[in-house]
């Protein structure tokens, strides 16, 4: 099985731990992956905010940059939803006649890293350990978008030493949105304070969730407001990293 | 009330949605209202779970939905030919169908047959459509004074204030501020509050019906919308939950019913499915408390004049968009809003159109004309209200995929805006440098290099704090540090020691 790691633009710029992580834990779960070089971006920002023009060289260079692998690994529900749900509508648009074919061969292929782990490997014990309290942010587009489902809670629980505890309110969006945290600025910082005092009111020592963008977003909630709580995607847990 | 007093209430300027500002800055205003955000998080809240435990009733929900939605669609795309059908129903049962192209046409319509019916006033049943062609105000204008009849409307009306919820028009209110209305209102509308007034429920309640008996009684024009419309019998429905619409329907001589076009359904049996998906949708309820229906008139009984006014008013252009189309299939029952975490804190007002919500953000525009022309700013910024979370497509019981249209709405604003939104504004360069920088690796590569110095430069211990940025890359930092940019990206990693040592 050739798997490829998708690392998205967030990840690759602002948390290159959470790829390393993602390949430590796919190591030890005996599988290599390659890097292709030549991905950039998913062009999820550009769409969602209407800059439809601004995705069709992005989605051409995704499907370019990531055929023949059997399985693209993504540390990002969010983005393995755009490529899942939204490229073929670019695609379609793009009026390129190759594209949507293209598109059809790699955007099934593309799947988040719970999904890759629990349907693909067939694991939800990656033989981690991490003795904290820990609550976990389901995110909307993991949830909703993707649907990925308990996934990330089933792998959670199988770590040795992790305390999940339950997060009041988890099926409200935490205020990120993409662009949406910038245009709608006051309304994304109402709902993030809301989240953070969610988040804080459960006392738990670690926050994670499988997409970096929210928590990129309610790290910088915790962090301005010197909330004593960690941030850590859920890769990083399951490699092991306890730092 | 004397004539000279109801006129001068009359003459009143109303309060309408014109001059709202563009969402984000109406949503900031409301956002600081403390007392807005506890009456709608307590309403909200109570009504969200009540629907969760009428939906869990049901183990053929999605079976429902599916078959709504696909009803809906059949209308919309048989929609010219179901129409004539209903017009010839109506007509045979003795009804008078009137073709309205707009919102002006529509009030002129109205005006005209009340003024025919020797009246100066009318009562109205709760209707979203006359709030959108603005009729009451239409008929201010003609000297017609418009009596709301539904309890929230009342609140609304006598508050000299906008609806800010589809199915709770006053929701923004709490119980003693609709006692102080009610106290301080009343009298100049009619029958005065009783004195020393409580703000308990009971007495609310009793205190609108008494005041409201008065209209019912008096009225000889009443005013109604439509929840649905069968082609096949030209049979008329309203669903409601106080019995004001049954008085209105029944007691005076003439009833005029305004009507979206996409609000008719091609068969009598069709109702099965949406009178079990409106009311547990909208109100949490099995079963609403008054279905009413009519077929033209019925001598000696009821309404002796009917007629059946339909509305276009942006309909047929959102028919035209064949992904918007889908947000004509709403049966209004607001369960959007209850979810949808921008309303629930920021409420219906800002939103500057009867039509709130994650709804309104994707109906509003499209009525507004948005795939024929450039909008204005305040409607280009309902598309970008929302966090594309997805809570309201999943509560939606005709399955509208209000996040899809929103994207593609975002996308014809863009389109429309072009020149300006490309060369002028922060947003647009941001989007360009995104294009190349991640127009190649290499390039990508040379930016993350840059993004690691500006990281290291303006970061402390791994993060930004506060940075007097402009505009929306400031409004980042206003309230949120950032991860300052690694020194080493995770591609360079790869490239260096990551590949071999892990």
């Amino acid at each position: 099985m050739r798997v490829a790691l998708f690392i998205t633009c967030f990840n690759d710029v602002l948390f290159p731990e959470v790829g390393q992580a993602v390949v430590r834990l796919l190591h030890r779960l005996g599988h290599e992956v390659e890097f292709p070089a030549g991905q950039t971006c998913c062009g999820q920002i550009q769409f969602n905010t209407g800059y439809r023009d601004a995705c069709v060289p992005l989605v051409r260079r995704f499907a370019r940059a990531f055929a023949g692998f059997d399985a693209v690994v993504t540390p990002s529900p969010s983005c393995a939803a755009m490529v899942r749900h939204h490229h073929a509508t670019v695609a379609r648009e793009a009026g390129d006649p190759g594209l949507p074919a293209a598109v059809a061969e790699v955007a099934p292929r593309v799947l988040d890293l719970t999904e890759f782990l629990v349907d693909v490997l067939g694991v939800t014990d990656v033989g981690a350990r991490f003795p904290h309290s820990v609550v976990f942010h389901p995110t909307c587009h993991s949830v909703r978008l993707l649907g990925i489902g308990d996934r990330p809670q089933r792998l959670l629980a199988a770590v040795e030493g992790l305390t999940l505890v339950d997060l009041p309110g988890a099926d409200e969006c935490c205020g990120f949105g993409g662009t949406f945290a910038v245009k709608n600025v006051d309304t994304s910082m109402a709902m993030g304070a809301d989240k953070v005092a969610a988040i804080r009111s459960t006392g738990a020592e670690v926050l994670t969730s499988a997409d970096t963008s929210c928590l990129m977003h309610l790290g910088g909630l915790l962090s301005r407001g010197r909330a004593p709580v960690r941030v850590m995607h859920l890769a990083q847990i399951l490699a092991g990293d306890d730092r | 009330m004397s004539e000279a007093t109801r006129l001068s209430r009359v003459h009143e300027p109303l309060p309408t949605f014109a001059g709202t500002p563009p969402f984000p800055e109406a949503a900031k205003a409301a956002l600081a209202d403390e007392q807005l955000r506890r009456n709608l998080r307590r309403a909200t809240t109570t009504i969200r779970t009540k629907r969760a435990s009428a939906i869990a009733e049901r183990d053929d929900w999605e079976e429902l939905r599916l078959a709504g939605a696909a009803i809906k669609d059949d209308v919309l795309a048989r929609l010219p030919k179901l129409l004539v059908e209903l017009e010839a129903n109506v007509t045979a049962a003795g009804g008078i169908v009137h073709w309205a192209r707009d919102a002006a046409e529509a009030n002129a319509i109205v005006a005209s047959i009340v003024k025919a019916a020797g009246a100066t006033e009318v009562v109205k049943v709760k209707s979203m459509v006359t709030q959108e062609i603005e009729l009451n105000e239409a008929l201010a204008r003609e000297g017609i004074a418009a009596w709301e009849t539904d309890l929230a409307e009342l609140i609304v009306q006598l508050g000299h204030d906008r609806p800010s919820h589809i199915l709770v028009p006053a929701i923004h209110r709490n119980r003693t501020e609709v006692r102080d209305i009610f106290t301080r209102e009343m009298g100049a509308a009619g029958l005065p509050a009783p004195e020393n007034l409580t703000d308990d429920p009971r007495a609310l309640a009793e205190a609108a019906r008494l005041h409201l008996r008065e209209k019912f009684l008096r009225a000889r024009v009443a005013i109604s919308g439509a929840n649905f419309a069968v082609a096949e019998t030209g049979t008329v429905m309203v669903v409601e939950s106080e019995g004001n619409g049954r008085m209105c329907l029944t007691l005076p001589d003439t009833l005029i019913t305004v009507m979206g076009i996409e609000k008719l359904i091609p068969t009598w049996r069709d109702l099965e499915v949406f009178l079990q998906l409106l009311p547990r949708s909208s109100t949490a309820e099995r079963m609403n408390p008054y279905t009413s229906m009519w077929t033209g008139v019925t001598p000696g009984d009821g309404p002796q004049a009917f007629h059946l006014v339909l509305l276009d008013n942006g309909r047929v252009d959102t028919l035209s968009d064949p992904v918007g189309r889908q947000a004509l299939r709403c049966i209004k029952c607001s369960a959007c809003l209850n979810v949808c975490p921008v309303y629930v804190r920021v409420g219906g007002h800002a939103y500057g159109s009867p039509y709130p919500g994650p709804i309104g953000a994707i109906l509003t525009p499209q009525l507004r004309g948005i795939a024929r022309h450039p909008v204005d700013e305040q409607t280009a910024s309902l598309p970008y209200a929302s966090s594309l979370c997805g809570a309201c497509f999943e509560v939606c019981p005709v399955r509208i995929d209000i996040p899809e249209v929103l994207v593609h709405l975002r996308a014809q604003v863009v389109r429309q805006h072009g020149w300006r939104a490309r060369t002028l504004t922060q947003e647009a360069a941001m989007m360009g440098a995104l294009g190349v920088a991640f127009g190649s690796s290499h390039r990508l590569g040379a930016a993350e290099r840059l993004a690691g110095l500006g990281g290291r430069l303006f970061g402390h211990r791994g993060r930004i704090g506060r940075l007097p940025l402009p505009g929306l890359l400031g409004a980042w930092f206003r309230g949120r540090d950032l991860r300052a940019p690694a020194r080493t990206s995770f591609r360079r990693w790869w490239s260096g020691q990551g590949r071999t040592r892990r």
